[in-house]
């Protein structure tokens, strides 16, 4: 990761602000919409500071309406504004989906190219803090399901302050999540590895590249958000077993880095998938069928294995919440696993 | 435990003694359960016990996640859940313990459901926002807007049924803005259904007050637009909801259709515990705990003839159920972890 040297270190939720905030500068159709990003700068900080730099006019507080405001959202995009709205939680877009999947993702598509929907949607998600079903889902593979709907999901600062950055200006609709275990929150239970160093000016990162965080040989971690950090932290815990893992950070779904994955899998023959979403039909799915298609290329030593929320409602209950997110422990478990089971 | 003789049904008119009584009861030991969450919350979530560098963590102690209090809003639960049978649907909300205590359901088993204990009401697995009591017919989301549809439909199975039980949206003025709130009502004017839906409104959602989210003074005014007889209740007052509820339950248990209340309440917490309320000064706050309804519906009380050493044994008896309710929840064992494979389908 190219990170200037001096730079100052920033939490991921100061890195989204100052990313929004630098493109609001210097581009006057940016506005930012959703619920208590105003004064309260967002329930997880990602516009704290905006509406005392840019006042209301641009940093709008909303009612609880989100298929109303999301949908002005995508009105407002298509009459040449580039608004950055919120939705607080991923949970709650049982509400607007409508707004989202059937709308937001299709209207470039149905117009033959002809509509232009520069919205950035942000939101929350993840759990590990027993906030329950209803407040702990990731469900980014829902929204990378549908065509139509770029899919950013960073796993710290530095990333995000780029990848959001990249979002603005993209002239189609980015759903930009954001893991609220990475946000370096003062009050709640955080990982080291996402409050990096980000640099002062305005910089880019590509979507459809994902990152290398650790290079290995034994086996590959293809993982995302949250679970980059607890792979980071599996990692050190293996290499002391000698087993030198590789991590790939897939950093956005759609578009998806195929070819880094691949890359690895060829060189680690061994692939481990590493989720908070739910298991079935999801991400570890897809990349799993991806290196699956590409075995003329790969020659894999074990069986793939994935790890992920398998398949119940994230429950309340310390012990019970802690069973069904995948932790450090069930990384390390699962590469032990990998590595002593060969192909027959 | 509230019980169906202690709160007996008279519609139309002013709360009779025990009725009062009951309300007062309950307003305690709601208030007695969240002022003592307040602290119980805090139990492990501040330094030096938790990860360096922060300052609270919401994932740690005994009970852990969000935690929404709701006291200062218990006239709009009592004055309402007075004229509610065990037959009687309420669906409540993020902030369901005032609605959930004033319907009845069980102290201990829903203390131990906040700790994510095995003899909750879930066993541990709905927790603070969802909490599922199938016996006295209460259930709460976590989502705004969640309430006025499924007590639409409570109230289309008891038409359906023949059944004259009713049912209670309990919702706050932001989830006014939902379009469920809109749906839910346009339906239930449609089809002249027994439910009446109670908008508590504590001026704020989260941080934005409700002059700067809803386009017109009362959600009362709204029923106005699906044919709902709307009523507007300025005070925080218990007894001033139990007549208006008074006249919406037995309006709808009678075939008379549904009805919309808004209960201008006050909000004496943060929305959330650990919400610093950068958006409304301290003095706000204060003002409102000077205007607290307990003490005024205790002035009442004694008007009404009932004296201190009365109101002590209340006070008492209200503060022994929530001792005994914590100390259940924390004496009772978590869940096996593999209990959350279970319970997808049955």
């Amino acid at each position: 990761m190219a990170v200037a040297v001096g730079t100052r270190s920033l939490t991921m939720a100061k890195a989204i602000s100052e990313a929004i905030a630098q493109e609001m500068e210097r581009d006057e159709r940016v506005f930012v919409m959703g619920e208590d990003i105003g004064q309260y700068g967002g329930i997880f900080g990602a516009t704290e500071g905006l509406l005392g730099q840019f006042g209301p006019e641009r940093v709008m507080d909303t009612p609880i309406s989100e298929a109303g405001f999301i949908g002005a959202a995508t009105g407002a995009a298509a009459e040449g504004m580039r608004p950055i709205v919120e939705l607080m939680f991923v949970d709650f877009f049982g509400v607007c989906m409508d707004s989202i999947y059937n709308h937001l993702a299709k209207n470039t598509y149905m117009s033959g190219g002809n509509v232009r929907l520069p919205v950035v949607l942000t939101m929350a998600v993840g759990g590990g803090y027993n906030d329950a079903a209803q407040h702990s889902q990731c469900l980014w593979a829902t929204f990378a399901h549908v065509p139509g709907l770029k899919v950013v999901v960073p796993s710290n600062a530095y990333d995000a302050k780029g990848l959001m950055t990249e979002a603005i200006r993209d002239d189609n609709p980015v759903v930009f999540m954001f893991h609220k275990g990475i946000m370096g929150l003062p009050w709640m239970g955080y990982f080291e590895g996402a409050t990096v160093a980000v640099p002062e000016e305005q910089y880019t990162i590509p979507f459809g590249q994902a990152n290398v965080v650790r290079e290995g040989s034994d086996v590959t971690i293809v993982t995302l958000s949250q679970m980059v950090q607890k792979a980071a932290v599996a990692a050190e815990e293996l290499a002391r077993d000698g087993i030198d893992a590789e991590i790939v950070d897939l950093r956005t779904l759609v578009p998806l880095d195929t070819e880094t994955v691949l890359e690895s899998v060829r060189k680690t023959r061994r692939l481990l998938v590493a989720d908070e979403d739910y298991l079935s039909f999801g991400l570890s799915g897809e990349i799993a069928a991806l290196v699956g298609e590409n075995l003329d290329s790969i020659t894999l030593r074990s069986p793939i294995r994935r790890i992920a929320v398998p398949d119940v409602p994230i429950p309340y209950s310390r012990p019970l919440e802690q069973r069904v997110i995948p932790q450090v422990e069930s990384i390390t478990d699962a590469v032990r696993a990998l590595v002593a089971t060969s192909l027959s | 435990m509230a019980t169906k003789t202690a709160r007996p049904i008279d519609a139309h008119a002013e709360p009779t003694k025990e009725q009062l009584l009951w309300m007062y009861e309950t307003m305690l030991v709601i208030r007695q359960y969240e002022e003592t969450m307040v602290n119980v919350y805090l139990e492990g979530k501040l330094p030096p016990n938790i990860q360096q560098g922060l300052a609270f963590d919401i994932g740690s102690g005994p009970v852990p996640g969000e935690m929404h209090l709701a006291a200062g809003q218990e006239p709009v639960a009592v004055g309402v859940c007075a004229h509610l049978r065990d037959d009687d649907t309420v669906v409540g909300t993020h902030r369901p313990h005032h609605f959930a205590i004033a319907k009845g359901v069980p102290l201990d088993a829903m203390t131990a459901e906040l700790f994510g204990k095995a003899t909750g009401l879930s066993r541990g697995k709905g927790g603070h926002m969802h909490l599922f009591d199938v016996e006295h017919k209460f259930s709460c989301s976590g989502i705004e807007g969640a309430s006025m549809p499924p007590a639409t439909g409570a109230a289309l199975a008891a038409k359906k049924q023949g059944r004259d039980s009713v049912a209670v949206a309990f919702f706050g003025e932001g989830a006014a803005n939902q379009g469920t709130f809109h749906e839910a009502l346009n339906l239930a004017g449609l089809w002249q259904l027994p439910v009446v839906f109670v908008c508590e409104d504590n001026g704020w959602a989260i941080s934005v007050p409700k002059s700067a989210s809803t386009a017109v003074a009362s959600n009362a005014q709204r029923g106005a637009a699906y044919g709902i007889p709307g009523v507007d209740i300025g005070e925080n007052d218990p007894i001033a909801v139990f007549k208006a509820a008074g006249e919406a339950v037995a309006r709808a248990r009678s075939g008379g259709g549904p009805t919309i209340i808004e209960v201008k309440t006050d909000r004496l917490l943060g929305h959330f515990q650990g919400d610093g309320e950068v958006y409304r000064p301290k003095e706000v706050v204060d003002a409102l705990r000077e205007a607290d309804p307990i003490p005024v519906l205790a002035e009442k009380l004694r008007a009404a003839g009932i004296d201190n050493a009365g109101i002590d044994e209340l006070h008492e008896r209200a503060s022994k159920r929530v001792d005994d309710a914590y100390d259940f929840a924390r004496s009772s064992p978590y869940p096996e972890p593999d209990e959350a494979l279970e319970h997808v389908f049955i």
